[in-house]
């Protein structure tokens, strides 16, 4: 399973067929492992890992750190779940050190993320305070290069 | 001056590298897929890495002992115990050397009198036999055969062998098949050096690299610990080939004369490639790990997209090489290589050069990410339909 999970992490549209290949299963055994993985809720989801800023120029994201008052019973859960309700955050995670929760959006224009932080986030009840960070460029993400293929320096000197 | 006439002869008379002559071809070309290199696309794993920066920033860097720093050659002798249960004293049986190849050079040049046989099973890496005949010996194609399995057998090892029989060079996981040999394959190898004087040179760089099955070393097998000279190195288990550091383990009267030509020649291996080595041996279990898992699901991924194109290729279980046979196509390596270079622009290297025995077959490293391998595959395959028989 572990196996799995990594090929699945470095590229999940590698088929059924493909994963059975390499992992030396059949493919039905590979079909019933990721159902598996699925139902467990281990698999939540698949999603594609884009160059925003080739895909469009527009786009703007941010990282929103949020400072919260936790609630008695329910601590951080209930704010991260109403703010995990908003269609345009894409990740939100509690932190531990100077914040609470960490949160990435992506709009498309400063305006539209400013208006989002002062509007919707700024004005819940239980925020302190929120400081956002807007992202100027990305190298990588979930272990994908989002550069230029560096080519392979390998010579053949044999 | 007539540099044809002045030079050394035996130095003319060395063939340049046939994998070298193939790439040059290559270089000129646009758009060109290679499955031609023979080293890990990893990086050095970073606890190396890091021992070597930590090296240049706090220690000098001298001259070190000519046999290599103690404590690597400590850690060398904790690893062949850990690993294959092999017992080399640090002291005088292990000497660190300038890469895998040092070392193989060195063993010819301290066992070999000129006219001394030395049987090279083939296909096998390229430089055995030039390296042999620069230390006089003769070099003696021993091939093996892709029906079984590439190994050695013990018939073939006992037909092949001549009163000038000296030394016989087995390297496993080999390059260019893939191919291993199993404790019992030794076992028989043995039954028919027990008792000779023959030597045994066992190149085993690609320990660490083998799928489904533990490598054995032919020193694990009784009585063949004092006629074999093992050499192991950091290039391909660590992925450092360009750090060059390598080493010999044989009994101590062979060590002690391969380190005077080591001394007068090469003095020793370069200091900081030691340091960091030490962290290869200590930190990088899983490092390692990590980079055989990968390569073996390419290589399975390689082996299945080769079958589905009916090319018919042995199911190697070690290094990071396929050797599909193209004896079906009717061309010979060569010609096929040059075609499939220039129709489809995918570099491999022809199995010719790895010796007549494999002349009808590629060597396809599959060191690359699977995104490139996938590539390769797909254009190999246009170019079987089109020259289908």
């Amino acid at each position: 399973m572990k196996e799995l999970l990594k090929l699945l992490k470095q590229n999940s549209r590698l088929s059924n067929g493909e994963l059975a290949t390499m992992l030396g299963k059949t493919e039905g055994e590979i079909a019933n492992q990721i159902k598996e993985l699925e139902a467990k809720g281990i698999i939540r989801g698949y999603s594609v890992i884009l160059d925003e800023e080739l895909a469009d120029s527009d786009v703007v994201s941010a990282y929103i750190e949020l400072k919260i008052t936790p609630q008695p019973d329910r601590g951080f859960d209930e704010m991260a779940k109403l703010i995990s309700a908003f269609e345009e955050v894409e990740s939100v995670t509690l932190m531990s050190g100077g914040f609470d929760l960490g949160i990435t959006i992506t709009g498309s224009g400063l305006k539209q993320i400013a208006s989002f932080v002062s509007q919707r986030l700024a004005t819940l009840d239980g925020v302190l305070s929120t400081r956002t960070h807007f992202v100027l460029k990305r190298y990588k993400e979930k272990g994908i290069l989002i550069q230029d293929d560096p080519g392979d320096e390998r010579g053949v000197y044999l | 001056m007539n540099y044809n006439e002045l030079m050394s002869q035996r130095a003319q008379a060395i063939m340049p590298s046939p994998i070298r002559r193939f790439f040059d071809l290559a270089e000129n070309m646009e758009n060109v897929i290679s499955l031609g290199v023979g080293e890990p696309d990893f990086r050095t794993p970073w606890p190396i890495r890091s021992a070597a920066i930590n090296t240049l920033e706090r220690q000098s860097i001298f001259y070190g002992a000519n046999s290599g720093l103690l404590e690597l050659r400590t850690e060398i002798s904790n690893y062949m115990e850990r690993k294959y249960q092999l017992s080399y004293h640090p002291e005088n049986e292990i000497l660190v050397t300038v890469g895998g190849s040092e070392a193989v050079d060195l063993t010819f040049r301290t066992l070999l009198n000129p006219g001394d046989e030395v049987l090279v099973t083939e296909p096998c890496f390229v430089c055995y036999a030039p390296l042999i005949s620069l230390a006089d010996g003769v070099p003696v194609p021993l091939p093996t055969k892709e029906e079984n399995e590439f190994r050695l057998t013990a018939e073939e090892l006992k037909a092949a062998i001549t009163p000038k029989t000296k030394l016989i060079m087995l390297s496993y996981p080999n390059n260019p098949t893939g191919a291993i040999m199993r404790r019992e394959n030794y076992e028989e190898l043995a039954k028919v050096l027990r008792g000779t004087n023959i030597f045994v040179l066992s190149d085993e760089i690609y320990s660490e690299l083998t799928y489904g099955s533990k490598h054995t070393s032919i020193a694990e097998i009784p009585d063949m610990r004092e006629r074999t000279i093992v050499i192991n190195g950091f290039s391909k288990a660590f992925a450092m080939t360009g750090w060059r550091l390598g080493w010999m383990a044989a009994p101590a009267e062979i060590i002690a004369q391969a380190r005077k030509i080591h001394q007068y020649g090469i003095m020793c291996a370069p200091m900081v490639s030691q340091r960091a080595a030490i962290s290869a041996l200590k930190n990088c279990d899983a490092d390692v790990k990590h980079m055989v898992s990968e390569y073996d699901h390419r290589r399975r991924f390689l082996l299945e997209r080769f079958a589905e194109m009916g090319l018919r290729c042995f199911p190697a279980q070690g290094a990071f090489y396929l050797f599909p046979s193209i004896e079906s196509t009717g061309m010979d390596s060569e010609t096929f290589c040059e075609q499939l270079l220039q129709e489809e622009r995918v570099a491999v290297v022809p199995g010719s050069a790895f010796g007549e025995s494999g002349k009808n077959n590629l060597r396809i490293s599959y060191a690359y990410s699977l995104k490139h391998l996938s590539e390769a595959a797909d254009r190999i395959e246009h170019f079987l339909e089109r020259h289908a028989k």
